[in-house]
């Protein structure tokens, strides 16, 4: 673990409870969902300001958490890299929103959304981003199927064929 | 023939009305400006210097439908575009060819799931198909030149419906 | 199949200005099919006549859901899908996914593999800026750059060929190494590329860089200031045009980038002339690059002999069991990597491409995550564009450099 970052880690499991974890160098700190908004402004305050990712993962079928979603910040003027990591519930998942404090939170927090059901309570504009308005479903979650298509083969090609949608004119 | 002989060299040429027709078609065909991935960076390059595709005709790319007659759709119909192509190949006036450019394009290519249309022939009908992944501009140009053989062969009532 | 939907003003209430409401602006759509927004980007533009009240991005066009084809395929099958995010990028995009999955399973890579790496990731990244300048001074109406940018970019995808086969989508850097050895032919053929490319480059700096048409159209216009930027998690060139000297291949080196000797370009006045300096002054430090790299080129294996993850040489199948037994394995089930996750991130032309990767200790990535640095870059256009003229928009969109495969994965 880089020197700089044992203070702040120190302090911020201090304020914030949780247990904070390393695994080949990456450090990630796990804090319950209620405190997210507080631990973000005080990652701020201490010099992380660029969010680098907001991304989410499904433990399906673990109901409990069934997500994590996971926040890596990086810090300009320290040289730092951190991970804040978000447990949440399966039914009615909500977190409170930062995209008053990391304005490229905003088109994350749609996309978690849009991927995986996750309700942003506060974000200003939350609607799909990259599936088409009216799709249902979220795609990213484990129990949403690939959608994957048989491929024809000889033996199988007639009835793929008219299963197909062909254009006419 | 008999006319060509009598008048010699006199730069007169007899043909049918259809040949004229479709040869001056593949002459100066336009193709739409529809590059949406990959595909695009090697149409672009198939249209630049080093491998001219103005020698063939297709001297400006128009990005307007309503000016082509020429769609090669290059490159993966996600869900959310696939209205879009179709309204496009809508607005483009007869007489209008298809050239489905790349795998992704033609049959789904690596991509085989929720998002990616399996095939752009489901929305639109498609006359070549140029296969590779993305396919060199050298396949491009044949895929092109098969077109134009198409052309050549058509008639005037298979257009008109 | 379903029609295009029509959005109203109601729709965007929350987002478009009062006088919308009222009638008193128009409500255009700059499609997704567009000569001038670069891939297929919708732009909802509120406009007072000529001047761009609001800019409403809406993306999703070339959605390919990357990340959840890569989660049912085994971690060699799932590269080649990493090649066709951000198209421009090709070997960035492997060099990513290759350092992320090295990473995870603690696997060492030899050091001439290392150097073709950066040789071969600099290149791109030249060819990546020489499209990005062909394509925005076409948007600005200067044609013969187009031509000249590819006409350059012909050579290196000839080395690109004479490596792998593939002129763009090479999937040449994989976990481990690299797929083969370079070919004789590859250190003369770069070579002949470091001869002939700065000179070059001068030829672009005297067409463009004290052109008056283009200081005009692209001087003052599409400012963000650093501290904007960061908070909008832009990266990249735009971030070293506003001020901020941060570049990962300085800063978090990988790869062997702490060897080399290279400057990192920064301006302060953040606008789209800034960015052109920038971007342009950093294709001249790639050749530098190039030209050490090739001139430490060390001998050695060009991949890892850790054949639990790593496929033996071909020569070696006939002659070791082990060998065979490692192939096979290695193609039918694919590597199990131990469990934990892990983020690492790469320099793309463009910023950050940073990769989140999660093994459940099966074959295949059970969360594979790509921060994309398009997609934010692209949150800063609504931003950038109040109050300018349409024909401004287009230098500014030009000048973010976006790959629409990046930002929709």
């Amino acid at each position: 673990m880089e020197k700089n970052l044992q203070p702040i880690l120190g302090m911020l499991k201090k304020e914030f409870g949780g247990t904070a974890s390393e695994y080949r160098g990456d450090v990630s700190l796990v804090i319950p969902s209620g405190k997210i908004v507080a631990a973000c402004q005080q990652v701020q305050a201490q010099g992380f300001e660029l969010l680098s990712a907001l991304t989410a993962v499904d433990y399906w079928p673990e109901e409990s958490p069934r997500f994590h979603v996971i926040y890596q910040f990086t810090s300009v003027a320290m040289n730092l890299v951190l991970t804040l990591r978000v447990p949440v519930p399966g039914i009615n998942p909500s977190l409170p929103t930062i995209s008053h404090l990391y304005r490229n939170a905003n088109w994350r927090e749609r996309e978690l959304w849009d991927m995986f059901g996750i309700i942003f309570k506060g974000h200003p504009d939350l609607r799909r981003i990259l599936m088409p308005a009216d799709w249902e479903g979220h795609p990213l979650r484990k129990d949403y199927p690939l959608g994957y298509e048989e491929p024809q083969f000889t033996f199988n090609f007639e009835e793929i064929n008219l299963r197909k949608p062909y254009a006419k004119e | 023939m008999g006319v060509e002989q009598k008048l010699g060299n006199m730069g007169i040429a007899t043909t049918t009305l259809e040949q004229a027709v479709a040869w001056s078609r593949t002459n100066a065909m336009w193709p739409m400006l529809f590059g949406l991935a990959c595909c695009a960076i090697e149409m672009m390059s198939a249209q630049a210097a080093h491998y001219d595709m103005s020698r063939f005709g297709m001297e400006l790319m128009r990005p307007s439908p309503r000016q082509s007659d020429l769609m090669i759709v290059a490159g993966r119909v996600s869900r959310k575009m696939a209205p879009v192509l179709r309204r496009l190949y809508d607005q483009m006036p007869e007489p209008k060819w298809v050239i489905s450019m790349g795998d992704c394009a033609s049959c789904g290519g690596v991509f085989n799931n929720y998002a990616i249309v399996q095939g752009v022939d489901e929305v639109v009908p498609v006359d070549v198909y140029v296969a590779g992944c993305p396919p060199r501009p050298e396949a491009l140009i044949h895929g092109v030149l098969t077109l134009y053989e198409k052309v050549r062969g058509m008639k005037f009532a298979e257009i008109k419906k | 199949m379903p029609d295009i939907q029509e959005i109203t003003v109601d729709d965007l209430k929350h987002l478009v200005s009062e006088r919308a409401i009222q009638g008193e602006t128009v409500l255009l759509n700059m499609g997704p099919q567009h000569p001038s927004t670069h891939g297929v980007l919708r732009l909802l533009l509120e406009l007072d006549g000529e001047i761009v009240v609001n800019c409403i991005p809406d993306i999703g066009f070339l959605h390919t859901g990357v990340e959840k084809n890569m989660e049912a395929k085994t971690y060699q099958k799932a590269e080649v899908m990493a090649d066709r995010l951000d198209y421009l990028n090709t070997v960035g995009n492997t060099l990513a996914f290759s350092l992320a999955v090295e990473k995870l399973v603690d696997l060492d890579v030899p050091p001439r593999a290392q150097t073709i790496r950066v040789i071969l990731a600099e290149l791109t990244r030249f060819q990546s800026h020489l499209v990005w300048l062909g394509t925005s001074a076409l948007d600005l109406a200067a044609m013969s750059m187009f031509l000249y940018c590819f006409r350059e970019r012909e050579y290196i995808l000839d080395v690109m060929e004479m490596c792998s086969g593939q002129r763009m989508m090479t999937t040449y850097i994989r976990p481990g190494g690299l797929w083969r050895d370079v070919p004789v032919e590859f250190e003369a053929a770069v070579r002949n590329i470091l001869k002939t490319f700065p000179k070059r480059v001068d030829e672009y700096e005297a067409l463009l860089t004290r052109n008056p048409l283009m200081l005009d159209r692209t001087y003052g216009i599409g400012k963000l200031t650093g501290e904007e930027c960061l908070n909008f998690g832009v990266t990249g060139p735009m971030l070293r045009a506003s001020g901020v000297k941060w570049d990962l291949r300085k800063d978090r080196p990988y790869s062997g980038y702490e060897q080399y000797d290279f400057k990192v370009p920064t301006r302060t006045e953040g606008d789209v002339y800034a960015r052109y300096l920038v971007r342009l002054e950093e294709m001249r430090q790639s050749l530098k690059i190039v030209q050490q790299a090739l001139d430490k080129l060390p001998m050695g294996p060009v991949r890892s002999n850790n054949h639990k993850y790593v496929p033996p040489p071909r020569s070696e199948i006939g002659v070791s069991m082990e060998a065979l037994i490692h192939h096979f394995k290695l193609w039918t089930e694919g590597f199990e990597a131990p469990q934990g996750a892990i983020y690492s991130a790469v320099e793309s032309p463009r910023g950050e491409l940073g990769v989140y990767l999660e093994s459940d200790g099966g074959p295949r990535p059970y969360r594979i995550h790509w921060r994309t640095p398009s997609f934010d870059n692209l949150q800063s256009l609504p931003l950038m564009s109040k109050g300018v003229l349409v024909a401004d928009l287009v230098a500014i969109i030009g000048s973010v450099d976006i790959v629409l495969g990046d930002v929709d994965r």
